[in-house]
């Protein structure tokens, strides 16, 4: 007698399928890794700039935000999808959908954390005699930068959780485990795995970044609210 | 076929599999997402609110969230036997998703009442169920709304990746264009996904705007002051 698909037990959690699949779990781990770090890069690179544009020209700011804001509120699989008739089946497509996303969180902190430098440190700046580029790099973005580190952390951990959607295009590191878990007969134990690896993952890059920020930004620890 | 083409076919515009019947699929699932999302978080967050307790798990489970990638969580319920594929998968894991952005803001809207307010309505001789509902309650209106707001938005957009599952709406053309390697349809599907989700946007912009009530219009409110947090998690 053929034993019905339910006869077969399909756990939830499943040591063994840690230690036999160790090898893929490790690949899979990388590639993600591999995939939020390059996409949070690309959008630092691009983010900066293009604050520092938005403050100098002031006139930019409303249409910029407003346009990053009808961005965000695109789901990740049309962008992505937008995107693979482009760039195909390449990491790419999914590197800069998830960057677009992460370069909204990240210019929206840098302008609001620019902004927040009060008007009288600025005034003082300027009676020290500092120009436009010394009271930007020495004053206000020292004092943008807990904002702006907040805002990469927040980037960073969405972007963890996004990658998986990339597994529609096949780079979606720990996502692409859940697809074909799914679509393996609803195998329990790797779709179980690979989410929690995930959750793991954004967890990790979490507490990294908030050390990094207490690390380098003594002064941030002492603000006094107002 | 140009992507052109398959808009303005009308086979694609008729049946179970058209645009229209697709798109009202989309509203039905994100509706039941925010009925149980709402039953869920509104009573705990306005009696978390109005004891002002619980801050921490009121600020901390939009961090929580972020870190559960959303198909994940779509996959794990649509693999359990007993929910199995479909709309329904689609409607429990949009509304856990819809949660924390509703617990947050409820809970911030009605926590930040001034004091002297809560005094002041103390000393006219409210008890705690009049001040909930008569002070803190429309006080509160505007945060709350922008949390149902943002909420909304993020279900109808995160509704489009449930066709994953083998749930309905606008995702069906996208994942049905990726399995039949079909760009015209995928390209479609994701014009369809990403429009869907700004006009949900624009109209529940509209909506916000017409219930705050005027005193309270043009007034910013920020939920943290140290950091300033995303109201929403990207689809």
């Amino acid at each position: 007698m053929v034993p019905s698909a339910s006869d077969i037990p399909n756990p939830w959690f499943s040591w063994d399928y840690v230690t036999s699949n160790a090898e893929l779990l490790l690949t899979a781990g990388q590639e993600h890794v591999f995939l939020t770090v390059s996409s949070v890069l690309l959008a630092l690179v691009f983010a900066f700039p293009l604050a520092f544009l938005v403050r100098r020209y002031r006139k930019l700011e409303a249409p910029v935000l407003g346009l990053s804001g009808v961005l965000y509120t695109i789901p990740s699989l049309a962008l992505i999808s937008l995107l693979w008739p482009i760039f195909g089946l390449t990491p790419w497509t999914v590197i800069i959908a998830l960057a677009v996303y992460a370069l909204l969180v990240v210019l929206r902190n840098t302008v609001v954390g620019l902004e927040s430098v009060s008007e009288n440190v600025v005034d003082a700046a300027r009676g020290m005699g500092m120009g436009r580029r010394q009271l930007l790099v020495r004053v206000e973005l020292p004092l943008a930068m807990p904002t702006i580190l907040a805002g990469i952390r927040i980037a960073t951990v969405t972007t963890v959780g996004m990658v998986t959607i990339g597994a529609l295009v096949g780079y979606g590191g720990f996502g692409t485990l859940i697809l074909s878990g799914f679509q393996a007969n609803f195998y329990h134990a790797q779709i179980m795995t690979a989410t929690l690896c995930c959750v793991l993952l954004a967890f990790i890059f979490e507490v990294l970044l908030l050390v990094l920020e207490r690390l380098t930004l003594p002064w941030a620890r002492q603000e006094v609210p107002e | 076929m140009s992507v052109w083409e398959w808009f303005t076919d009308p086979a694609n515009w008729t049946g179970y599999n058209g645009i229209p019947i697709r798109t009202w699929e989309q509203i039905e699932i994100s509706f039941w997402a925010m009925v149980i999302a709402l039953a869920i978080a509104m009573p705990i967050a306005l009696i978390l609110g109005h004891q002002r307790r619980g801050i921490f798990l009121a600020t901390n489970v939009g961090n929580i969230g972020r870190a559960i990638p959303t198909l994940g969580v779509l996959t794990i319920l649509a693999s359990i036997p007993e929910i199995g594929i479909g709309n329904f998968a689609a409607i429990l894991a949009l509304a856990l998703f819809a949660i924390p952005p509703l617990l947050t803001n409820t809970f911030a809207g009605i926590a930040s009442v001034d004091e002297e307010v809560l005094d002041a309505a103390n000393g006219i001789g409210m008890g705690g169920f009049r001040i909930l509902s008569r002070v803190e309650l429309p006080l509160a209106l505007p945060l709350i709304a922008a949390g149902i707001r943002t909420a909304t938005v993020q279900v109808v957009a995160t509704a489009s990746l449930a066709a994953l599952v083998g749930s309905g709406g606008l995702g069906r053309y996208v994942v049905d264009g990726y399995s039949l390697q079909d760009n015209t349809l995928i390209i479609a599907g994701a014009i369809l996904t990403g429009l869907i989700a700004v006009i949900a946007d624009l109209v529940l912009g509209f909506v916000e705007r017409r219930i705050t009530p005027k005193g309270l219009r043009g007034e910013t409110f920020v939920a943290s002051e140290e950091e300033e947090i995303p109201e929403a998690t990207p689809a």
